[in-house]
Parts: structure tokens; C-alpha cells; sequence
């Protein structure tokens, strides 16, 4: 689904991701796991195209396409979605007109969609206007949820969300992925029969790993990704032995 | 490169006060007006179908072409005519504003009275809007009109006043006097839309008298184009009155616009608020507001946001003066450009840059405009999807 080879990325004139390698399959989960600082937005801005980060080398393909250089907002209709960790205000656009516009042609039922994610009482604010850190990542997710996208990359989904709120905001990250048990069983055939959709997860905490299931973990440090393998063992890695000693055992 | 030369000079010798075609037929019913006016009023605001509006007022050029009011409890009329029927009413005119003020005044003062007279009654809550059309047809014309609105103790009103040239205007001159009277506890809402034409001269002079615990909101929205515009009304409250002062202004290129609000805040308990969106693709707009805290026990703000799409002039100039302590005011101005995080943002949903520039376009220009009916506030949503599409 998702093909990174020697990805070299410069921010302003320095140079964040040296030589980043990855590939996530299609209906895969994967983790990235990284210290604050290693470059973990980076590379997720820079794979969906954000202005302000050069790709100086490699190539990026995503569907057999290589999208190095494509538009932003062609990246987006080719399938790739993101949750932003710290979006921008909108000032007079409501975040139910926002939703709309994210589904493009398709109809959505705003308001089904928001009930299932308790947003209901958002959706006639300005989009991201004085939301809680766990709204605006639900705010995200309802935005993804009427995008549809085929790969999703999220940043840091659990930062700023309490306990109650993350268990929601797994089932949604579920729902948009196809996977996972769903409460509501009618939909159950539908997750059963439906391809599951790709995913890479950026996680500082590994919190989020108690309500998705990931099939592998990375780790980037130092402009690398220097790890490759089951992610709550990276995890349990990490908090054992921190990031240094973790990423020491690269093969 | 922009001087603010001609533009905010007004040579009088070069408009005609005699209108032409003297006589324009009255249209007896809004619904069989001739599509070429209907087209004109119905683009500034004016409904046509009568049931939606509570009275209706169209002057063009001088002439009062239709009059009509369909609830007990008002009063609309043309000015002269008002004059007439209420001896009282005289003490009301050139009361807040000195016909000695400036230029237009004083020419003003010196022709013919025209424009309208709208009374609401004790305690009478009108729940239609009422409308007013002043429209200009002649080429070269100036208009010279003075209006009056009297909002009696409790009661409530809200007036949509629209204004419009024909658009083969090779230029026209337009001064409106206007002075309204808030009574005690009363509410008058009066929002404007205009649209005037390239090369047409705009001279409001406006006085706005709000007594205690009255409440006096005026939308302003001027999103044509317009030659040179020059407003600055001026509200007096007492104490416990309020005043909202809303604009929502677009200079394309050739545009002149200096508009402004002053709120003289004179009584314990007033409150103010003066907000305005701007955006300049090419024109000139100055965006000023005063508020003036002269008694303790006042509140005021002022928000002025513009956003340059174009090279032009956006010159912001938010004025607060206090005379005594106890007096709590602010500001807020910021002159910019769309914020490139916004925009992509945007363009990661799946929106091109042009659509997610637009979007947020709408947005800034989205205040909230409170009581707007229904089939307005979506006339004026597509009015700026349309603008935002001529600055592109
Ligand atoms: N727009 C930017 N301008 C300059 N430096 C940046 C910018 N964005 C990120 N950086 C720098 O790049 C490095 C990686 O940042 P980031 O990708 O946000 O890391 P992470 O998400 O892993 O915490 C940091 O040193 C950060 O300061
Ligand atoms: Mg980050």
C-alpha cells in the first residue's frame, strides 16, 4: 500500500529524516515509535505532501503510484488520511460543513456519524474552535470517517485524551480501519466481509496499543527507522531499556 | 502605487439633482414589479413577495415608488409626507446631526427633503423585518435623502435597508442622512446591503440616539463594488443601552471604502461592540472604530480583522478613549493573509487549493448575523460565494 525507499527530508535548511525505509501492506497496522523530536510528524507530513518539508532523496510510492512529488490534495483523493495531532482553528466554517466537505461527493449522515464518536454538540462550532485535546481528536476522527480513506496516518492519537474518551476514540480508529469487534453487532458481517484498511499509527505513550491491534512497530531514531518488528514488544523494549538501548539491537 | 487622491473628494457640479425622467410609475403591488427593478431591489435584500415583510419603502432616484405597510403598529412613510401628518416630527430633524457638519450636509440640508420615515409604536414587537429600497437609476444623478426611524419605548423593529444603482451608471452621487431614535427599552435592529456600482460616490451621514436599556444593532454589508465610500455613523448610548455594529466589507479593485463606527458611551451600564471583516482584493478599504467610554460602569469592544487577497490598502485604525476609571474597552486588529496550515489542512481532506482558499474566504467573511431571515442569510451566502469567486 505504502512504499518508502531512502527517504532523505530537510526542514528550513536542516535535515530531519536521513534515510527512512518502510512498507506497510495493505489491510496492515503498523506502529512508529520515536523520541520527541525524532522526526515522526515529519515524516508524515512529508508523505502526504505538506509544503516546508523537501524531500531531497528517495522515492515515496502509495498504490503503486509514485507519489513523491504529487499534490496534497491529490495524495488525499488517491486514499490517504490524516489525524493531526494539533490541527488548525477555522474560523467561520462549522465542523458539520467540514465533515461535508470531506466526504466530496459522497453523502454522509453527519449526524449519525458524530453520535457514534458523542460529538454532537460540536458539530455547529468552527472547526477545531476551543475543543479539548480529546475533542479535536474525535473531531479528526468524524473528519476521516467521512473521508474514507484507504490508509489513515495518525499522529499521536492518544496525546491529550482521557482514559474515558480513548476506549471511543479505538473503536472509531476500528470502524475507519474495518477491524476489530464491533459493540454493535449488525455491522459485524460488514467488518467480516470488508477489507481492512491500512494504518500508520505514530505513538509516543504505546497507550493507544491497549484498543488497536498492530501488526508491526517500528522505531525511528536518529533520522532512521532503526527497528522492525512486533510492536508491543518494542514497546515493552522501550520502557525497559528507553530508546537508546532499544534501538542499539538493530539487526 | 494607490493614492487616496479623487476618491475621497466629492465634486458636487458634477452631478445632475434634477431628475430627468421625472416620473417613474408607482408600483402598486411588489409582486408585479417589472423584472428589471425587481432584479435590482431583489439583490440588495428586498423581497418581493410582501407576506415575508411587514411594510415596504422603494425610492429611485426621487421619486417614492412604492409604500406599503401591512402591520398595525408602524408607521412608513416618505419623509415629507411624514412631515405633514406629525407636527412633532420636525423637532426630530437635523437633531443628532448639524446640517453645518461638512459638505454633505450641507447640500443635503439644502435640497428637497426625501427618504423615508419608519416609526415603530410603544411596545409594538414587529416580527417581519420592514424593507427600504433607495435605488439610483439616472446616470449622474445625486441622490440627496433623509431618513428617520423612531423605535418607541418597547418596541421592536428590524429594518433591511438595500441600496442599488442601475448598472449602466457611468457614476452617481448618494447622501443619506440618517438619524434614529432608540427609545426607552426599545430595539432596532437595520441592516444594510449595498450594492452601488463602480464609479458611484457613497456619503452616509448617520446619528444614532439610544436611551436607556435600548438596544440598537446595525449589519453592514457591502460586498459590490463601490467607488468611494465614506461612513461613519456615530451612536450615543445611555445608560444600560447597547450597540452591536457589525460590517462585512469587500474592496475589489477601484474600491474606495472608509467606514467606520463611533459609540459614544454615555450612560452606567452601556455596552458596546464594533466588529468587522475586510478583505481588500485590489481596493483601498479603512476600517476605523472608536469607542468613547465617558461615564464609569461602560463596556466596549472592537474586533477588526481583514484579510489582503489582492495588493491594495487595508488600513485598520481602532480608536478606545476613556475619560474617567471604571471605563473597560478593548481591541482587537489583525491585517493578514490565509494561513498556508489552514489551507492545507484543507487541501488533506481532498479539497483543491482554490476550493480550500474559498472556504476559508467564507468563513472569515461568516459572522454571525443574528435575526437575519431565513431566505437572506442564504441570498447572502451565495452573495459571497459569488464575491469570493469575482476576487479568485
Ligand atoms: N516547521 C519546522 N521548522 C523547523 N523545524 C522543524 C519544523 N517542524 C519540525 N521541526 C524540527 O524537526 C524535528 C522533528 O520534529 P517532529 O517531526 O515534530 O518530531 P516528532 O513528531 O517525532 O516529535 C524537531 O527537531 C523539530 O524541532
Ligand atoms: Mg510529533
Amino acid at each position: 500500500m505504502l512504499l518508502i525507499e531512502e527517504l532523505k527530508v530537510e526542514v528550513g535548511d536542516k535535515e530531519i529524516l536521513q534515510n527512512v525505509n518502510l512498507h506497510v501492506p495493505p489491510g496492515e497496522t503498523h506502529i512508529l515509535f520515536g523520541p520527541n523530536g525524532s522526526g515522526k510528524t515529519s515524516l508524515m507530513m512529508t508523505i502526504m505532501g505538506f509544503s516546508g518539508y523537501r524531500i531531497t532523496r528517495g522515492k515515496i510510492t502509495f498504490k503503486g503510484e509514485d507519489v513523491t512529488h504529487m499534490p496534497l490534495h491529490e495524495r488525499a483523493r488517491l486514499g490517504i488520511g490524516v489525524l493531526f495531532q494539533r490541527p488548525p482553528t477555522i474560523n467561520g466554517l462549522t465542523t458539520r460543513r467540514m465533515v461535508e466537505l470531506c466526504a466530496g461527493d459522497r453523502c454522509v449522515d453527519v449526524d449519525q456519524l458524530s453520535s457514534h464518536l458523542q460529538f454532537d454538540n460540536f458539530l455547529e462550532r468552527d472547526v477545531n474552535h476551543n475543543l479539548s485535546g480529546g475533542e479535536i481528536k474525535r473531531s479528526e476522527m468524524l473528519q476521516l470517517m467521512a473521508q474514507e480513506p484507504d490508509m489513515v496516518l495518525l499522529d499521536e492519537p492518544e496525546s491529550g485524551v482521557d482514559l474515558e474518551s480513548i476506549a471511543l476514540l479505538g473503536e472509531s480508529i476500528n470502524t475507519v480501519l474495518n477491524r476489530g469487534i464491533k459493540r454493535n453487532p449488525s455491522c459485524q458481517k460488514g467488518i467480516i466481509s470488508e477489507k481492512p484498511k491500512s494504518a500508520l499509527v505514530i505513538t509516543h505513550t504505546g497507550h493507544i496499543l491497549d484498543y488497536i491491534t498492530a501488526d508491526r512497530g517500528q522505531v525511528l531514531y536518529k533520522g532512521q527507522l532503526r527497528c522492525s518488528r512486533n510492536a508491543r514488544e518494542i514497546l515493552k523494549w522501550i520502557h525497559e531499556y528507553g530508546y537508546e538501548e532499544c534501538v542499539g539491537c538493530t539487526v | 502605487m494607490h493614492s487616496v487622491n479623487d476618491k475621497t473628494i466629492v465634486n458636487l457640479s458634477d452631478f445632475n439633482s434634477r431628475a430627468e425622467k421625472n416620473e417613474y410609475a408607482y408600483i402598486d403591488s411588489l409582486e408585479a414589479m417589472e423584472k428589471t427593478d425587481a432584479d435590482e431591489f431583489v439583490k440588495v435584500g428586498i423581497e418581493t413577495d410582501a407576506s415575508l415583510r411587514a411594510g415596504t419603502f422603494i425610492q429611485k432616484d426621487n421619486a417614492v415608488v412604492h409604500c406599503s405597510n401591512s402591520s398595525d403598529g408602524t408607521d412608513v412613510m416618505g419623509i415629507a409626507g411624514a412631515l405633514e401628518a406629525f407636527p412633532w416630527l420636525e423637532s426630530h430633524v437635523w437633531k443628532l446631526l448639524s446640517p453645518e457638519k461638512d459638505d454633505m450636509t450641507r447640500e443635503a440640508a439644502q435640497s428637497p427633503l426625501q427618504g423615508f420615515f419608519i416609526r415603530s409604536h410603544k411596545d409594538v414587537k414587529i416580527e417581519k423585518p420592514l424593507q427600504t429600497c433607495l435605488h439610483i437609476a439616472q446616470d449622474k444623478f445625486s441622490q440627496k435623502v433623509h431618513n428617520i426611524v423612531i423605535a418607541e419605548e418597547n418596541s421592536e423593529v428590524h429594518i433591511i435597508a438595500g441600496c442599488s444603482t442601475s448598472p449602466h451608471l457611468t457614476t452617481g452621487l448618494h447622501i443619506g442622512v440618517s438619524e434614529f431614535y432608540v427609545k426607552k427599552g426599545a430595539t432596532l435592529k437595520y441592516t444594510m446591503i449595498h450594492d452601488w456600482g463602480e464609479n458611484v460616490f457613497v456619503r452616509p451621514r448617520t446619528a444614532v440616539h439610544v436611551e436607556e436599556g435600548g438596544v440598537f444593532i446595525s449589519n453592514y454589508i457591502s460586498l459590490k463594488p463601490v467607488g468611494s465610500l465614506e461612513s461613519n455613523p456615530v451612536t450615543y448610548l445611555e445608560k444600560n443601552a447597547t450597540a452591536t455594529m457589525n460590517s462585512i466589507l469587500v474592496a475589489g479593485e477601484g474600491a474606495h471604502m472608509d467606514v467606520g463606527s463611533v459609540v459614544e458611551l454615555n450612560g452606567e451600564g452601556a455596552r458596546a461592540e464594533i466588529i468587522s471583516r475586510a478583505i481588500v482584493a485590489g481596493g483601498t478599504i479603512i476600517s476605523r472604530g472608536h469607542l468613547k467610554g465617558n461615564v464609569h460602569g461602560v463596556k466596549g469592544h472592537l474586533e477588526c480583522k481583514g484579510l489582503i487577497l489582492k495588493d491594495g490598502l487595508l488600513h485598520a485604525i481602532p480608536e478606545l478613549s476613556g475619560a474617567v476609571p471604571g471605563v473597560e474597552m478593548s481591541h482587537e486588529a489583525a491585517v493578514g493573509k490565509i494561513d498556508r496550515r489552514e489551507i492545507e489542512y484543507l487541501m488533506a481532506r481532498g479539497l483543491t487549493e482554490d476550493d480550500a482558499v474559498s472556504t476559508i474566504v467564507r468563513g472569515f467573511l461568516n459572522v454571525d448575523i443574528e435575526g437575519l431571515p431565513e431566505e437572506l442569510a442564504q441570498k447572502m451566502d451565495q452573495a459571497v460565494k459569488d464575491t469570493e469567486q469575482d476576487m479568485m
